[in-house]
């Protein structure tokens, strides 16, 4: 009896082999896949969970050591405490200057530079252009140790002080910024026909003209990437404001929270996940809503030119 | 457009083709300034801080006298940079190779299910690379507490001892490899998404036909189809993760004693905050060799590509 319904068993799962195998294998994957997604998903969405879980705790939930995990009394003192803080704010504001300034002057040196590069060549512009590649590729805990001492012989000639100022890190940041927008600005407007400009040219319009009115409409995409590619550097840089900036009204966010939040040995980690979380949150809120353009600017790197 | 008008002017008479001889000079003029901005960029706060950062390191500790070589005897001599050598590299190449594993495993999982589904999982998976690094990296030293980890807290749940996250220095160095796998990976796993998407779906028709399985189809199709871009993605977080400054120094800054510094964090001790210039860019230097060696890859491979083009 056993023995045929093991039979009849088996025979179904033949049958079912011979005419269900491929559409059972994928369901199959698609049902792992799901699982290990899961589980992947949990790996690398848990710190910034965590980050918001502690931000609701009070101090005196932290110290009591109850489940990390879970928030007992939910509060929003820390928010509230942070956000009505002058300190923060001000650092908040200096992150908020310096990274639009930043924007504003890469997007303005490397479409220009992007254009000239792709359409008009001149001498020596293939080799510039793989010389910004190059650039682009130099890091910048190479840099920061010369850049220092060159900042310190300004001051020296010319009693221009630019370190420890929040402005010098407009200086600095457009040399992370600017090598890869015009990198990826040469790829997209390469990727625009030729018979464009041509038409523009023979209508008598001079070549900013050509670039205004036909190549950054065309290449808006490319150019919303290159913008946010320059913003979200621009706002997460560490090392340049850490070693350039000390006094606590030149910092900016990452720095700020890194150095002034942590006092001595005292973690108070309730405020600096809230401050982490909300430093964290300007990207974040661009990534949620420009998610395409992010990513296109950021496959653009290794897969245009 | 000049290239396309010059056959045509060769029967026009000689000032027509002078005019256009100047407008061709002119253009190359207008094209030189407009890329102006950027050469003075480079050459000055990129070119020349890198050139100059070879003359510092061959400066003594008061910049006053040439020493040539002194400062690199003077690391070779000390025990405590050969760590710091190991280190880098241990970091580097550890995390490259766990980032592009998981990125590939991750993509493939992204890939297999339905298509309308695929943008909400790829940007729940990209959060970590959006973050910026110093704060997630903070999130994890919460982590990591010595005395409140929430780790720990799970794991006294399974009976397991507390862990000395960032306090020992086999598991501190653990700890700076997981969170840079933490957040390069998802950088793997969009370039391999995008990679993913451009093999021709014929082909693992043609693959199953063949009576493949699953890990004929990946060794013999994918990799093979994707080894460009796999090799790229690689070159390029290779040079991230080995200059890398910001995980390091949130998480551990160097310690315990020195046995998670890198390159970049060891430089920053020693030329900023211990205020020996010359020699802080004399550890910096260091990462030069398999920078060099990266961008020569990365450089021939899209040479290569654009030649093809």
């Amino acid at each position: 009896m056993a023995n045929a319904a093991v039979a009849a068993g088996q025979s179904a799962s033949l049958t079912n082999r011979k005419y269900g195998s491929i559409s059972r294998d994928r369901r199959w994957a698609l049902r792992w896949s799901y699982f290990f997604l899961v589980l992947f998903a949990l790996f690398f969405l848990m710190p910034p969970i965590y980050m918001f879980i502690t931000s609701l705790k009070t101090s005196a939930e932290i110290s009591a050591a109850t489940n990390p995990w879970w928030v007992n009394k939910p509060t929003l003192d820390n928010y509230i405490e942070l956000l009505t803080k002058n300190q923060y704010l001000l650092f908040f504001r200096n992150s908020a200057i310096v990274s639009v300034l930043t924007v504003f002057i890469t997007m303005l040196i490397s479409v220009t530079a992007a254009f000239a590069l792709a359409r008009m060549k001149f001498w020596g512009s293939a080799t510039l252009a793989t010389g910004v590649f190059l650039t682009y590729l130099i890091p910048d805990t190479l840099l920061f140790i010369p850049l220092f001492k060159m900042f310190a012989w300004v001051r020296e000639t010319t009693g221009i002080e630019l370190i420890n100022h929040w402005w010098t890190l407009i200086i600095l940041y457009p040399t992370l910024t600017v090598p890869f927008c015009t990198w990826i600005m040469i790829g997209y407007f390469a990727s625009i026909p030729k018979e464009l400009d041509e038409a523009a040219l023979i209508d008598g319009a001079t070549w900013m003209q050509t670039l205004t009115r036909i190549f950054i409409p065309v290449a808006l995409p490319g150019i919303i990437a290159a913008t946010i590619f320059a913003f979200t550097v621009s706002w997460a840089q560490f090392l340049y404001p850490l070693a350039f900036t000390t006094s606590t009204s030149e910092l900016v966010l990452p720095v700020g929270i890194v150095t002034t939040l942590i006092k001595g040995d005292v973690f108070n980690w309730g405020q600096i996940m809230t401050g982490a979380l909300l430093g964290a949150a300007p990207p974040l809120i661009i990534y949620a809503f420009l998610m395409d353009y992010y990513i296109a600017g950021l496959t653009a790197g290794a897969t245009k030119g | 457009m000049a290239d396309i008008a010059a056959p045509g002017s060769t029967t026009l008479s000689g000032d027509r083709r002078s005019s256009l001889h100047k407008l061709v000079q002119r253009k190359s003029t207008i094209a030189f300034l407009m890329a102006l901005p950027l050469i003075l960029l480079i050459a000055i706060l990129v070119a020349y801080p890198a050139g100059y950062a070879v003359w510092l390191a061959m400066l003594n500790k008061s910049m006053t006298k040439f020493v040539g070589f002194g400062n690199f005897e003077f690391l070779f001599k000390r025990p405590t940079f050969w760590d710091i050598v190991f280190q880098s590299c241990l970091f580097a190449i550890t995390a490259v190779i766990f980032k592009a594993i998981i990125g590939f495993v991750v993509a493939h999982f992204v890939h297999n299910i339905p298509a309308k589904g695929q943008r909400k999982w790829r940007g729940m998976l990209l959060v970590p690379w959006v973050i910026p690094p110093a704060m997630s990296t903070l999130a994890w030293l919460w982590l990591f507490d010595p005395s409140y980890s929430a780790f720990n807290w799970i794991l006294a749940h399974f009976g397991i001892d507390r862990i000395p996250w960032t306090g020992e220095a086999e598991w501190a160095r653990f700890s700076v490899i997981l969170v840079n796998v933490w957040i390069g990976s998802p950088f793997f796993m969009i370039m391999y998404l995008a990679a993913l998407k451009s093999v021709p779906e014929q082909l693992y028709e043609a693959a199953s036909i063949d009576g493949a399985t699953w890990w004929q189809r990946i060794w013999y199709v994918t990799l093979p189809m994707m080894r460009n871009i796999i090799a790229i993605t690689a070159l390029f977080s290779l040079i991230v993760t080995f200059a890398n400054f910001d995980i390091v120094r949130v998480l551990t800054a160097g310690g315990p004693l020195t046995s998670t510094h890198v390159f970049a964090t060891w430089a920053f001790r020693v030329g900023i905050e211990s205020g020996d210039i010359p020699l802080g860019a004399t550890v910096s230097l260091f990462m030069v060799p398999i920078l060099a060696v990266a961008a020569t890859f990365i450089l021939r491979d899209i040479n290569k590509r654009g030649s093809e083009v």
